[in-house]
């Protein structure tokens, strides 16, 4: 082995690395919030009496569900521009993690819903709430708690899933900084064990909160 | 101040379940509904405050058609309470926040009024200890009576209990039934679907026997359950006694 | 009138990417579920100063991207001189990464098992590995088996990141073309059908086969 490692490299450039991470952590969370609204959209498409907003929502989902989170991401940065649609590395990968996100979420939204007996809403109607108090205040709620831990989950994927921005040219976001940084030095295996390091506690530090926050809000 | 049923019909797909009911519940009164499983008095009862559509006849609550359009069902609902067989607890909320919810929610009290309503209730059909508790550490029997408080604290002019008993352990059914005793010695209108024979016979001011969507019998207890004379209701009491 | 410089030869060539697809994904799920199945029976019956390192380890490959995974792994395969091609790199660090999925759904399975069941197996005479055997491991098989199946079209669908150290798989390939010919969306859109038809008939049996169960249950 006539390997040294120069671990110093890494850690000079840890500010850097840093600021590539509060890029990540920005994709991952607004493809979370835009995922959540596109999957509400969709669990309630699916639902729908007209066929072609069942069909619609059915194809995302499933679109979504079986060809790669790569691909998809692909699609908005190469495929759209065939259409008119240029877009950016950032929009691109953004795009791309949020399509991913709903057809997850749709099918976790959906779940969700079954989960509560339909006895909780009419219970609710007896005491004299309309159906959309009914829904805020008593079927939301368990719903909620249902679908928590499993959109934690999908944060968690989401947060890894950024890192596939490099591909698309994202340089900005942590693995982006990492190649550039790589690129200039060819310290790869220390640069990206540092910046594994930092996903790792990104990812735990997400699992982390959302348990604790669990913790307060389901007391039940 | 009345329910008055008359003549209602009633299907799921081409099953009919209700096959034209007609009775008139006065206020004050209690009026118990016994008969056989799937006779459809179950049925009546989320008829009465519209929780089930009806195929045809009318329902009139204190002169207000039900099932009419235009009527506001949200608004009628406050005045009639109804308790469910699965007692239906809103297990995020503790026992206190489940009856104060409608009191707030639907009647727009204040936060303290609620609560205040929501504590005298519970004292009342025995959960004072339980108020910071969620529902899954009670028993059926304490969740059932919780969900009788909850439907109270709405201060209804009815209540409408169907089966409530029917879930419970044997162990647990008197402290409930022990409450609606205590209700209707209040002066509580209640229309009771139960098959506590027993119960129904000794609180109530009047039995309808059910059979097959069918009113057979109705009248006062000595003569519905002491002296029947339809064969229908002969058997079902020989069957259950 | 639609036209397209798209050949024959190119979509023989995307197939081809296909067929290294599942290759790679073979490979992955095949030592992967070895994998998993040791650890998992592993933690599942283990005391917890052995469950815990375990859990901890193989957590870090569930909270590292893969696409990290796969650059570190082809780095630290230089640094120590192993000789290996891409291809294996690609199928090792796969491997792993699905053991580690794998680990639970076989850990989460067992335990699904009910300790009442098991008891009663045991009172009815049936050793200890008589009771693993037809009892456990089938109840727990019902219970892992749609995840598995889950699993098994994420690595498939993850496999798209082995490119990257360099192995043309079917969305490498459809790449190339489309650096040749031009058209990203006519080329991708084949690409995604392709991944389509290889993942929602197996995804579509999966879901019968748990609502199956679930239904006899």
């Amino acid at each position: 082995m006539h390997y040294t490692f120069q671990w110093r490299v890494a850690f000079n450039a840890l500010p850097d690395m840093l600021w590539g991470a509060l890029v990540t952590l920005e994709v991952a969370v607004l493809s979370m919030v835009l995922g959540v609204f596109f999957a509400v959209v969709l669990a309630l498409g699916s639902s729908s009496q007209y066929r072609a907003f069942r069909g619609a929502a059915a194809t995302w989902v499933e679109l979504a569900r079986n060809t790669p989170a790569l691909f998809q991401i692909y699609m908005a940065y190469f495929g759209l521009g065939s259409i008119g649609i240029q877009l950016d590395s950032f929009p691109a990968l953004l795009a791309g993690i949020t399509f991913n996100n709903a057809g997850y979420l749709a099918e976790t939204f959906r779940g969700g819903l079954r989960a509560v007996p339909p006895t909780q809403m009419r219970a609710a109607r007896s005491l004299g709430m309309g159906p959309v108090q009914a829904f805020r205040l008593i079927v939301l709620p368990q719903m909620f708690r249902v679908v928590f831990y499993p959109m934690t989950n999908q944060m968690v994927w989401a947060i890894l899933m950024t890192s596939l921005g490099v591909i698309v040219g994202l340089n900005n976001d942590l693995t982006g900084v990492t190649q550039d940084l790589n690129v200039k030095s060819f310290r790869t295996f220390e640069f990206f064990a540092v910046a594994a390091v930092i996903y790792y506690l990104i990812a735990k530090l997400v699992t982390l909160s959302a348990r604790l926050m669990a913790y307060r809000l389901f007391r039940y | 101040m009345s329910i008055e049923i008359q003549d209602v019909h009633k299907s799921f797909g081409n099953l009919e379940v209700v096959k034209g009911v007609t009775m008139t519940v006065e206020k004050g009164e209690v009026v118990s509904v016994i008969g056989g499983s799937g006779s459809g008095k179950s049925t009546l009862l989320m008829c009465i405050n519209g929780l089930e559509p009806i195929n045809s006849g009318r329902i009139l609550v204190d002169g207000t058609d039900v099932h009419a359009r235009g009527t506001d069902l949200n608004k009628l609902r406050r005045k009639i309470g109804i308790v469910f067989q699965q007692w239906n607890a809103f297990p995020h909320l503790t026992v206190l926040e489940n009856v104060m919810l409608a009191p707030r929610k639907v009647l727009g009290k204040s936060k303290a009024e609620a609560e205040a309503i929501a504590v005298q209730k519970l004292s009342h059909v025995g959960l004072g200890e339980k108020l910071k508790v969620y529902p899954s550490k009670l028993s059926g029997g304490q969740q059932q009576r919780m969900a009788i408080a909850r439907a109270l604290a709405m201060s209804p002019d009815y209540m409408l209990f169907d089966e409530v008993t029917s879930a419970l352990d044997p162990q647990l059914v008197g402290e409930v039934l022990d409450t609606m005793r205590l209700l209707s010695s209040e002066g509580m209108t209640m229309i009771v679907v139960t098959h506590e024979i027993a119960f129904a016979r000794e609180v109530s001011d009047r039995v309808a026997f059910f059979h097959k969507g069918r009113i057979h019998e109705i009248g006062p207890p000595a003569q519905v359950i002491g002296a029947p004379q339809q064969p229908e209701t002969v058997a079902f009491l020989k069957s259950v006694l | 009138m639609f036209e397209t410089s798209f050949s024959l030869n190119d979509l023989w060539f995307m197939l081809k990417g296909a067929g290294v697809t599942l290759t790679v994904t073979f490979w992955a799920v095949l030592g992967g579920s070895l994998l998993g199945v040791a650890f998992g029976l592993m933690r599942a019956v283990s005391p917890w100063w052995v469950n815990a390192p375990i859990g901890f380890v193989l957590d870090i490959f569930r909270s590292v991207p893969l696409l990290i995974q796969l650059v570190l792994a082809n780095a630290f395969k230089s640094i120590i001189g192993l000789k290996w091609d891409p291809f294996t790199v690609g199928c090792v660090v796969l491997a792993v990464y699905t053991a580690a999925y794998c680990t639970e759904i076989v850990r989460a399975g067992v335990l699904a098992v009910p300790a009442t069941t098991r008891r009663a197996a045991r009172s009815l005479g049936l050793s200890w590995t008589q009771d693993l055997t037809s009892i456990v491991f089938p109840i727990a098989l019902r219970v892992a088996l749609p995840s598995w199946i889950g699993l098994t079209l994420g690595v498939m669908k993850d496999t798209a990141m082995v490119w990257w150290i360099g192995i043309v798989e079917l969305l490498r390939s459809s790449q190339v073309i489309v650096t040749r010919i031009h058209e990203p969306l006519f080329v991708l859109s084949i690409a995604g059908l392709i991944y389509f038809l290889m993942s929602f008939p197996i995804a579509r049996l999966g879901a019968r086969l748990e609502k199956r169960w679930r239904e006899n249950d």
